[in-house]
């Protein structure tokens, strides 16, 4: 008896922690294995990313002349003492280069969503929450951007300013994520005015304008944290189009220079050998499938914690 | 219900502030009345003539139609009447919340506290909501942001419009949870919408209401996604918060029950136009137009036949896209004649103070006695 009156006044007494809905839908993310899956890649991808050349065995432009002249002048296999993933063809650690190379992958899926983020989530909520002549005009806007060919777009920026300085900042990154991201935030502004279009005909919205809430906190406070789910999704399931969109334009040659290698131009340079040579094609190509795989997992993952169409459902 | 006390505090209006118990309150009260928002009124709120139209693909839908009626000081006044009869778009319009376009008030002044609450210009009239107008919606399910807990919401008018320090505005919204009965409330502050049942989620709405203490709360079927029994609560909560706070109510109900219970005085509303108002008493004992009569009529009644048919309104309301010029009840009304087809009755007076009724058979010379 004696525990039980100390132990019920305890529990009441007990501050409840924060459980909101975010909070909630954490838990539902946390359930799904796939969405676990994804997000453990994500996080290995982030590590390599930021701590990426302090684990590399190697700085990835130094070349191990002796061993490639040992080996015949030929690139040295994987599992060669020193080079756990061989080395290419100039005698450079290919582990480390790749994670060099999972460094640009990151900046490519933080830089060109912040683009998207800054540029298509206002459009979309300005169209959205005016409507009417102006939302016509925006979204015609979008149409123009939506139509114009994303890789002569891209080609056209990064030839147009490689001159300028903010052409040459980050190794001449900085300009191809822009590029990526000014064709890339179309989507999401039609999905965050889509998202603005459905809530503010809601109840909650009607009754904040009822207590003199101002426009811009409305839309602030009210529409886009109720909007934010499949905004969020689409961001993440946006980030490995970002990363192939790089590997694609660095496999043609445009964006990082040599000798820094992304995972495509490590792809571009290792199908010259890739008859001898496959591990030189291989291993770029499966850390560019993790990837996107795990960003896919993730988004999928999400997609159904934030969708509040399924909730109780696990 | 309606007591005497309530009948004089409305006929005479700044005795209310001082009624209030509230010494806080009661100051900003003051200061209010102070800052002069013109000559002090006779009414609390005076709708003259409004008319809101829906301009909609199939034409000009007059949702309110030359509607005219006054609300005291602390007074409540019944607005009844069956689904899309104008009801809640005269709420609206009072608000300016009408959702424009397709709706536009066409006509009509609405005169609050004596300012033209339609000359006002956007940012003013966002001043007025919330501070002097509170607004309490039909569905406490929908009508609360499932993503921001209700600390928030409830302070949210507060921070707009009463300026208080993070702390006041903390210890003001307790205060508030407190008195629409939320148990614990301190404790509660942080919790989300989804965290409260039905009933208390509709008493957060009155707390938000009532965050800044307004003069008129505007209240659409506060009670309608209720259960009987939850009802009963919010509508006694409502009643005694006014009363105490010495706020007017305009109630939007179909219930005649809660009409009767609540109100000092009703309006009956049919097809976006008032056919009957009066004095709750003299409504239910004698009410004087043919739809208030079918209203009465169609509450199930405890002495009802067990196994017997609900009585029934027979028909529809018309359809408000160019009405007819005749009485617009007449296709339902079960004692029609030529005149009503010819023309439409004026609100006319009838016995019992400020009674009025639209309709030719309750006329003295009518074919009703």
């Amino acid at each position: 008896m004696a525990t039980n009156t100390t132990v019920v006044p305890a529990r009441l007494a007990k501050p409840k922690a924060a459980a909101g809905p975010w909070r909630e839908a954490f838990g539902r993310l946390v359930r799904n294995k796939l969405a676990v899956l994804g997000l453990i890649l994500v996080s290995l991808l982030l590590f390599c990313g930021i701590f990426g050349p302090l684990i590399a065995p190697w700085p990835y432009q130094d070349q191990d002349l002796q061993a490639i002249f040992a080996n015949g002048n030929r690139p040295l296999p994987p599992l060669s003492p020193n080079h756990i993933l061989g080395t290419d063809q100039l005698g450079r650690d290919l582990l480390s280069r790749l994670l060099d190379g999972a460094r640009i992958s990151v900046t490519v899926a933080f830089v060109v969503q912040f683009v998207i983020i800054f540029i298509g989530v206002p459009v979309g909520a300005f169209s959205g929450w005016f409507g009417g002549r102006t939302d016509n005009f925006m979204m015609r806007l979008t149409d123009v951007f939506y139509a114009f060919p994303d890789l002569l777009f891209i080609i056209l920026l990064s030839v147009a300013f490689r001159e300028t300085v903010f052409g040459q900042a980050l190794d001449g990154l900085l300009l191809v994520f822009v590029a990526i991201g000014l064709v890339g935030w179309v989507t999401v502004a039609r999905l965050t005015r889509g998202q603005m279009l459905a809530l503010k005909e809601t109840e909650f919205v009607e009754a904040a304008k009822a207590i003199g809430v101002s426009d811009r906190k409305i839309v602030m406070r009210h529409l886009l944290p109720n909007g934010m789910g499949p905004i969020i999704v689409a961001i993440t399931l946006g980030v490995p189009v970002a990363i192939l969109a790089e590997a694609t334009l660095a496999y043609i040659g445009i964006g990082v220079q040599p000798p820094r290698a992304s995972w495509g131009s490590l792809i571009a340079e290792g199908q010259k050998y890739i008859r001898s040579e496959p591990h030189l094609v291989i291993f770029p190509a499966i850390f560019i499938a993790l990837a996107l795989i795990g960003f896919t997992f993730l988004g999928d993952g999400l997609r159904d914690a934030l969708d509040p169409k399924l909730k109780g459902k696990q | 219900m309606v007591n005497a006390e309530e009948e004089v505090s409305a006929a005479d209006a700044p005795t209310i502030v001082e009624l209030s118990s509230d010494d806080v309150l009661r100051e900003r009260n003051e200061e209010v009345a102070e800052a002069g928002v013109g000559q002090k009124a006779d009414h609390l709120l005076e709708v003259r003539g409004l008319s809101t139209h829906f301009f909609t693909a199939d034409g000009v839908v007059q949702a309110v139609d030359d509607v005219s009626f006054d609300v005291g000081y602390g007074e409540t006044l019944g607005l009844v009447g069956e689904s899309g009869c104008g009801k809640s778009v005269t709420a609206l319009s009072i608000a300016r919340l009408v959702p424009a376009p397709p709706g536009k008030i066409v006509a009509g002044s609405i005169l609050f506290d004596g300012i033209d609450v339609l000359k006002l210009s956007h940012e003013d009239m966002r001043q007025l909501r919330g501070k002097e107008i509170g607004f309490i919606f039909q569905d406490p399910l929908t009508s609360l942001n499932p993503t921001l807990t209700i600390g928030y919401q409830i302070g949210e008018s507060i921070k707009e419009h009463m300026g208080l320090s993070a702390k006041a505005a903390r210890d003001r919204i307790v205060e508030l949870l407190d008195k629409v009965g939320i148990p614990r409330p301190a404790d509660r502050l942080n919790d989300y919408p989804f965290q409260f049942s039905g009933g208390m989620r509709q008493r957060v709405m009155i707390a938000i209401a009532l965050a800044c203490d307004p003069k008129l709360i505007l209240a659409d079927e506060p009670t309608t996604a209720l259960d009987v029994t939850i009802q009963a609560q919010i509508l006694e909560l409502i009643q005694r918060l006014s009363s105490e706070f010495g706020t007017a109510v305009l109630l939007i109900t179909h219930d005649l029950g809660i009409a009767a219970g609540m109100c000092d005085r009703v309006n009956v509303m049919y097809a976006g136009r008032i056919v009957e108002t009066g004095k709750v008493d003299t409504m239910f004992e004698s009410p004087r137009m043919p739809y208030a009569w079918g209203l009465l009529d169609s509450l199930p009644r405890i002495d009802d036949i067990r196994g017997e048919k609900l009585r029934t309104i027979e028909g529809l309301p018309p359809v408000l896209i160019d009405p007819p010029v005749a009485c617009r009840f007449g296709p339902r009304c079960p004692y029609i004649r030529d005149v009503c087809r010819e023309r439409e009755p004026e609100l006319t007076p009838r016995p019992g103070e400020g009674h009025l009724a639209r309709c030719f058979a309750t006329e003295p010379d009518g074919w009703i006695a």
